[in-house]
């Protein structure tokens, strides 16, 4: 059997983790630094489940950010608006993960409701509804007084941190890999290679189909309860199409299917994102010029346009990295 | 519920079906000939609008008094703008795709429409706020006993009706519509009877475009005001209308257009929540129980 080789990736992420803390604690990195890696860690999170029902699968999916919606509010709800909590509260970290992962298993089953209509959908038919999903969540949160409707869901107390965005990380990536490798992740891989054959040799292709929604919806529910407790709020607009797209980019960046690339798009993909916000600021504050923050977007579509058609395969293709490559034991 | 089935709603409803109708068609022509749902269909549809507003804009002072010429001269730059845009997007972004897996295609579909959306944005000249479109004919309201029609209403059915009643002529009667007939049935043997594959595609992406284009001027004189985002939603519904009536077929992409625009007209009577949701709900439930569409043929896996 092959196995995850767990201390290898422990050592290395604490080592990270050590490294990060200490650059921060020391002052030589400042908390906006740090916000931005806490950001591409729960993007890593949103690209590797996506990656599990894209890449892995191969069912196309374009409305990721609507179960991260799902997570977000629903934590929210409850560790804002049921419990009231604040990080002084005396046990208020319980019940922030008891919030989490309630959010988490909420996005599950919708993403259980969702893989249903999949069954009987291919490609680009998927996408539509998928897309179409992602949009009625968004109208639903939009309308939906309690959760603060158009204005959002606010207040939210501030509970994730680099510690748990870290290990949140961390699990999401072991178990999709873990996954992956199993037979369950090899069935997952027939269906994304011929779905006809995989049927034809007795897999049972609707029972996997729904297991990656369903899994890949719960993480992408967790990372969107890390996002609305990192940034104090749930917003419709968080959700909406353009940002399933780009997590959609940074899967096609890495690679499809890579977990290694995801990873590594997700943290530059946001870097450049912040890199292009203050660069694009820059210029315009120097020249004068009426240069808005659109041009970000713009570089993002043609950055996916290109991948596309001079690099389709991504930065690793389906390649992993060493460390979370498995190795054999009895 | 007399309130919501009435004279009004019907007019108003087959007015939203007509714009529909011109962007399906570019929708089901792509869809039937490349297999590809063009992603920035509905951009096209956008630039229509934006190209009608510039030219009115820079044209209007050599044409007082001459108000009909000028519509003419909006229209056609409203369809060149559409169609133009949408061949370059074939050429440059789905050409190089043709015969690779076909989601490169759907994701390049994706970000060329970003691009048209922010890049106009973007654009100083431009802008991401919304512009209110000038009022190119003068607006007459007509008293039908219990609607009121304006004549904004029946130039917007005529156009879409004349321009479908084109492209049927050009489908049924020309060698070139001979030929998309050809292509779309079996891309192979219509290489193998001579006809330039490349071409008709081309083509097809013209036509389509330039019918999104002629869209945009319709519900830019309609709605009067534009933005760069205003695309997304008239061009996912128009999708799900070809969808309704059976990608790939004409005729079915039209009557897929008119109930979709006589439900959501309806259904907003009833509940705005239901008007939005309900182009989604038509389209979970024609995939779920008879994916091939109204009018479309039903295919089989090959083996």
């Amino acid at each position: 059997m092959k196995k995850l080789n767990l201390p290898k990736l422990l050592i290395f992420v604490i080592v990270f983790y050590a490294a990060i803390q200490i650059l921060y604690s020391t002052e030589m990195m400042n908390g906006y630094i740090l916000h931005i890696i806490n950001q591409s860690l729960i993007y890593v999170i949103l690209a590797v489940s996506l990656n599990l029902i894209n890449g892995i699968t191969g069912q196309f999916s374009l409305g990721h950010m609507g179960f991260a919606g799902v997570g977000a509010y629903v934590s929210g709800t409850i560790s804002t608006l049921v419990f009231k909590i604040n990080p002084s509260t005396p046990g208020g970290m319980g019940i922030f993960i008891l919030a989490i992962v309630v959010g988490g298993l909420a996005a599950a089953f919708v993403g259980f409701l969702i893989g249903f209509p999949s069954l009987r959908l291919k490609g680009d038919y998927l996408a539509i509804v998928t897309l179409g999903f992602g949009e009625i969540i968004r109208t639903i949160f939009n309308n939906i007084d309690y959760v603060g409707g158009p204005r959002g869901l606010l207040g939210i107390p501030k509970f994730s941190n680099f510690t748990t965005i870290t290990v949140a990380a961390l699990i999401t990536i072991v178990v999709i890999r873990n996954l992956v490798e199993s037979s369950h992740g090899r069935a997952m891989l027939a269906i994304r290679e011929n779905e006809l054959a995989a049927e034809l040799v007795g897999v049972n292709t609707t029972h996997y189909k729904v297991l990656a929604f369903v899994i890949g919806a719960f993480f992408a529910g967790i990372a969107g309860g890390l996002f609305a407790h990192l940034l104090q709020m749930a917003h419709p607009t968080q959700f909406g199409f353009i940002k399933s797209v780009e997590v959609l980019i940074m899967i096609y960046a890495g690679g499809v299917g890579s977990i290694t690339g995801s990873t590594i798009a997700a943290f530059a993909l946001t870097f450049l994102s912040e890199g292009l916000r203050i660069g694009i600021r820059a210029i315009a504050d120097a020249t004068g010029l009426p240069i808005g923050g659109e041009w970000r977007m713009v570089v993002y579509s043609l950055l996916l346009i290109f991948i596309m058609l001079f690099k389709t395969e991504g930065l690793m293709g389906t390649k992993e990295a060493k460390l979370i490559r498995l190795k054999e034991v009895e | 519920m007399g309130a919501i089935f009435n004279a009004q709603q019907i007019v108003n409803g087959l007015q939203v079906g007509s714009i529909y109708a011109l962007i399906a068609l570019g929708y089901t022509m792509v869809y039937g000939i490349v297999r590809l749902i063009n992603f920035a269909h509905g951009d096209f549809f956008m630039l229509g609008a934006y190209a009608a507003y510039g030219v009115f804009f820079a044209f209007n002072a050599l044409f007082v008094g001459k108000t009909g010429l000028m519509a003419f001269v909006v229209l056609i730059a409203s369809m060149a703008a559409g169609g133009i845009i949408a061949l370059l997007a074939n050429q440059l972004a789905y050409k190089p795709l043709r015969y690779k897996p076909k989601l490169s295609s759907l994701i390049t579909a994706i970000g060329v429409s970003m691009f048209l959306e922010y890049f106009l944005s973007a654009l100083p000249a431009v802008g991401p706020s919304y512009r209110s479109f000038p009022d190119i004919l003068p607006r007459v309201n007509i008293n039908l006993g219990n609607a009121v029609i304006s004549n904004y209403v029946i130039i917007d059915i005529v156009i879409a009706a004349v321009l479908m009643v084109g492209l049927t002529l050009l489908i049924k009667k020309t060698t070139l519509g001979k030929a998309m007939r050809a292509v779309s049935q079996d891309k192979d043997a219509a290489r193998l009877m001579g006809i330039d594959i490349e071409k008709v595609i081309a083509f097809t992406f013209l036509i389509g475009g330039s019918f999104a284009g002629a869209a945009g001027l319709l519900a830019g004189m309609t709605y009067p005001r534009i933005v760069p985002y205003m695309g997304i939603q008239p061009g996912l519904k128009a999708f799900i209308a070809a969808v309704l009536g059976g990608i790939g077929n004409i005729p079915g992409a039209v009557l897929g257009a008119y109930i979709m625009g006589l439900a959501e007209t309806f259904a907003s009577a009833y509940n705005s929540l239901i008007g939005e949701g309900i182009a989604f709900a038509i389209l979970i439930v024609v995939l779920l129980v008879r994916p091939h569409g109204l009018l479309g043929e039903k295919f089989a896996d090959k083996i």
